[in-house]
């Protein structure tokens, strides 16, 4: 193959643009649609079920240790992808924009914002989740020892960072960025808290750090 | 968020032939600021060419330094032995920037493409000339947003106090970039004409009367790597970043500093500062002045004065005046271990 051909395959379907498209769409919903007094009122929400419906992208990865074929929207973040086409809804949307740990899995064993995280850049990829943490490990049957440590510890009060706190702090370890108190913190500090269980969850991920549990 | 079209690419070639083809066509690397700016509908792209398997995370040793691949992670920067050993200045600031879960994502290419914080641009309600350059009528399509600078007059606590225009007085709010700065880094970018070096101090750009244009990549441009060049800091480096929490905040302003030291005197020395303009803040006045002195707090304090030369406060801000020539002395004596 040639780098043209290369280029060619590598754009895919990119020889009509979106915008032709949909007005190519929008006649055809006119045509089908009547009465025509209501097709205006529902024009643009025939538009985006059309485009929907036909700019699906085929999408390759691996979730929690289950391969997974999907087909899913460009625009579509792993965080909605996880919560509302796999409902793995243990990872927690917060602020949506990157700036609280709500949302933190592992892809390809380094922590991320899912919000931020275009499914599509995961083709391939190994994901983890708070469902997923103990799969495969003969081991640890029912919590991982970072959970026990949080529930120890009294590592929350509302509860709704802790999927965050627990896979960031699991990752915290594994980086070896838990060697004390004021590292914890530093290395946890984009896991926000709003009810403030910031001591106890330090507690909890030097417990398991000390007892050199595998995590 | 919009819905866009998206391409993935696995060469060089391929990701400029994609970016260059149809207008609002944007590289995606880490995305965490791209893609955050697409759901705030900033920026709205018709498509997104994902640069994330290209082969440039590379960090090497090279016949004059170092040479970091643009699509290398922030983290992977940081925790870098070669980076530690040569250039730690440029391990402390990735690790004072964002978060774990960030600098995992983050690249260097798109550290230095990052757009900036300020409140006006991030809302398409409010005037901004970065976001809006051209008012968009009702014949022009989707308006985004009413042009002007808010933060002129508005709240601008956060904002440059060097280098700013009547047009914008945003900051780059980057710390990886004020280590690449103060370290003469230079940038290897290729595009539709062929490969280019640009210099680091001149990849940024002041607002002047296009505050939309943040940087001088042309039109296609790839960023492909930084080269770092040998130098004498590694031992006495230091980055101050003042901010309002102790971690995960952006600057309210940071000073970088490399000091050749020999016997208390000051060989050579390389000082920049961040979050005080739309780009990256060499000192070099500064320098000069500190090259073959003492190393005193005198000596810090003149040099601090003449930094702040023309330094000017848009009201929120004017603490930076003070703040930024205490800060300038204190990362000076933290380097000099003179503290």
């Amino acid at each position: 193959m040639n780098d043209t051909e290369n280029l060619d395959s590598e754009l895919g379907n990119s020889t009509s643009s979106r915008r032709i498209f949909l007005k190519q769409s929008s006649a055809l919903a006119a045509l089908a649609m009547t009465p025509p007094t209501a097709v205006a009122a529902v024009n643009t929400g025939i538009q985006e079920k059309i485009a929907t419906a036909l700019e699906q992208m085929p999408l390759r990865l691996t979730i929690n240790g289950k391969v997974q074929q999907l087909s899913i929207e460009p625009r579509v973040t792993l965080l909605d992808l996880l919560r509302e086409q796999l409902h793995l809804t243990g990872t927690k949307k917060g602020c949506d924009h990157g700036q609280c740990g709500a949302c933190t899995v592992h892809v390809d064993g380094a922590r991320v914002n899912s919000c931020l995280t275009l499914a599509m850049t995961t083709e391939g990829c190994t994901v983890t989740t708070i469902e997923g943490l103990t799969v495969g490990d003969p081991a640890t049957t029912l919590l991982h020892p970072m959970q026990e440590a949080f529930i120890k510890h009294d590592g929350f009060q509302c509860g709704y960072c802790t999927p965050g706190q627990i896979m960031s702090a699991v990752a915290c370890i594994r980086e070896g960025h838990a060697n004390t108190p004021e590292e914890v913190r530093e290395y946890m500090s984009g896991n926000i808290c709003r009810c403030g269980a910031y001591a106890n969850i330090v507690n909890a991920i030097m417990d398991v750090k000390k007892k050199g549990a595998r995590v | 968020m919009n819905p866009f079209q998206f391409t993935r690419v696995t060469t060089p070639k391929a990701a400029i032939s994609a970016v260059t083809k149809e207008s609002g066509t944007y590289f995606l690397a880490g995305g965490t600021n791209l893609i955050d700016l697409m759901k705030r509908e900033v920026i709205l792209p018709e498509r997104l060419v994902d640069i994330n398997r290209l082969p440039l995370a590379t960090i090497e040793k090279t016949a004059t330094g170092l040479r970091i691949g643009a699509m290398a992670k922030n983290a992977a920067v940081a925790d870098n032995e070669l980076v530690k050993k040569h250039v730690p200045l440029l391990s402390q600031a990735l690790n004072a920037g964002a978060s774990a879960q960030l600098r995992n994502m983050a690249t260097v290419g798109g550290n230095m493409m990052q757009r900036t914080r300020c409140p006006y641009f991030y809302d398409p309600s409010m005037p901004c000339n970065k976001r809006s350059p051209v008012q968009a009528g009702p014949d022009k399509g989707r308006a985004n947003g009413p042009s002007g600078c808010g933060a002129i007059g508005g709240h601008n606590r956060m904002h440059a106090i060097f280098g700013a225009s009547n047009k914008c007085i945003a900051v780059h709010p980057s710390d990886m970039c004020i280590a690449l700065v103060a370290l003469d880094a230079t940038v290897n970018v290729s595009g539709p004409k062929g490969d280019r070096t640009i210099p680091f101090s001149e990849f940024h750009r002041l607002p002047g009367d296009l505050p939309q244009k943040d940087n001088t990549l042309l039109p296609g441009e790839l960023i492909m790597s930084v080269d770092l060049p040998t130098n004498r800091f590694a031992d006495n480096s230091y980055y101050l970043k003042v901010r309002d929490r102790a971690s995960y905040a952006f600057a309210l302003l940071s000073v970088g500093v490399g000091i050749d030291m020999k016997r208390g005197t000051i060989q050579d020395v390389r000082l920049a500062m961040g979050g005080v303009a739309h780009k990256p803040w060499r000192l070099t006045a500064a320098e000069a002045f500190l090259k073959g002195k003492p190393a005193t707090e005198a000596n810090f304090k003149q040099a601090a004065t003449l930094a702040m030369q023309g330094a000017k406060g848009y009201g929120e801000n004017d603490f930076k005046l003070t703040l930024a020539p205490n800060a300038i002395v204190d990362a000076l004596k933290t380097a000099t271990k003179t503290a």
